[in-house]
């Protein structure tokens, strides 16, 4: 069975490699990826945006709502890990409390009044 | 719950670390625009001071950044993300197309202030969700 898996790995590399002459060479203006829509982004991005990275051009402006939903990824992200990993508490008379305990909510109160951010609150 | 580890030179390296790493975050956030780097990256970098604050200090840690604050800081930056989007909207444009009507600023400047803003507010975003994700992971849930 390793043999054999060993085998199959093999073959499907060489598909791989075979399928790799196909491939436009390095740099060739006259590939698919640079005829599209590319060329009007290296022409364009300064002009456009006055902005001379033109991969914070693409990902913010020409693709800003793809980066939109990657950044909205990352926040469902961070909650589902909240909702799952931090338990309700249970209050003294039995009902459901909130998601964080009743000190951290304190800090957080104290934070909010802008004291204790950054050391102590003398 | 973590408690500090008494060791004195992890806790002055770590204090001495966190500050050098937040102002270089700041610098990759707001020089997206000139060198490689945005909003993405400078917020995992923010996040890792934080995390690092957490895990030499310990308790302490909290009472400088409280656990609520991840999430907080994460919904606040798609919230202003979102709204950034819809603000070039109501001046007739695409979602995050930042064409506002500005007088006195041409195209090419809006757009330009409207990528900073929008790494700016994704690196609150990444900033405050990986904390939150850290703060979940680390106390498990039992408190």
């Amino acid at each position: 069975m390793k043999l054999f898996a060993i085998i199959l790995i093999g073959i499907l590399a060489g598909f791989v490699i075979w399928g790799t002459n196909d491939l436009p060479e390095r740099g060739d203006p006259g590939s698919p990826a640079s005829t599209g829509v590319s060329t009007y982004y290296i022409e364009n991005a300064y002009t456009d945006s006055k902005t001379p990275n033109m991969v914070t051009a693409v990902l913010a402006d020409y693709r800003g709502f793809d980066t939109f939903g990657e950044a909205v990824v990352v926040v469902a992200a961070g909650l589902s890990c909240l909702l799952i990993l931090l338990r309700r508490r249970r209050r003294e008379d039995g009902t459901e409390g909130g998601l964080f305990s009743q000190a951290d909510a304190e800090k957080a109160a104290r934070m909010a009044a802008g004291k204790g951010l950054y050391g102590d609150d003398t | 719950m973590t408690s500090r580890f008494e060791s004195v030179f992890l806790f002055v390296v770590a204090r001495a670390m966190v500050p050098l790493i937040q102002v270089f975050a700041f610098y990759v956030i707001t020089h997206g625009h000139y060198s490689p780097g945005g909003g993405f990256q400078g917020g995992v970098m923010l996040a890792a001071s934080i995390i690092l604050l957490r895990v030499s200090m310990g308790d302490e840690s909290y009472e400088r950044f409280p656990r609520e604050a991840g999430i907080v800081i994460a919904g606040f930056g798609a919230l202003a993300f979102a709204l950034l989007g819809f603000m070039s909207m109501l001046f007739g444009g695409n979602f995050l197309e930042y064409a506002l009507a500005v007088p006195g600023m041409g195209a090419d400047e809006l757009r330009y202030w409207g990528i900073f803003f929008a790494e700016v507010f994704i690196g609150f975003l990444v900033w405050g969700a990986l904390v939150a994700i850290y703060d979940a992971l680390e106390t498990g849930g039992v408190e």
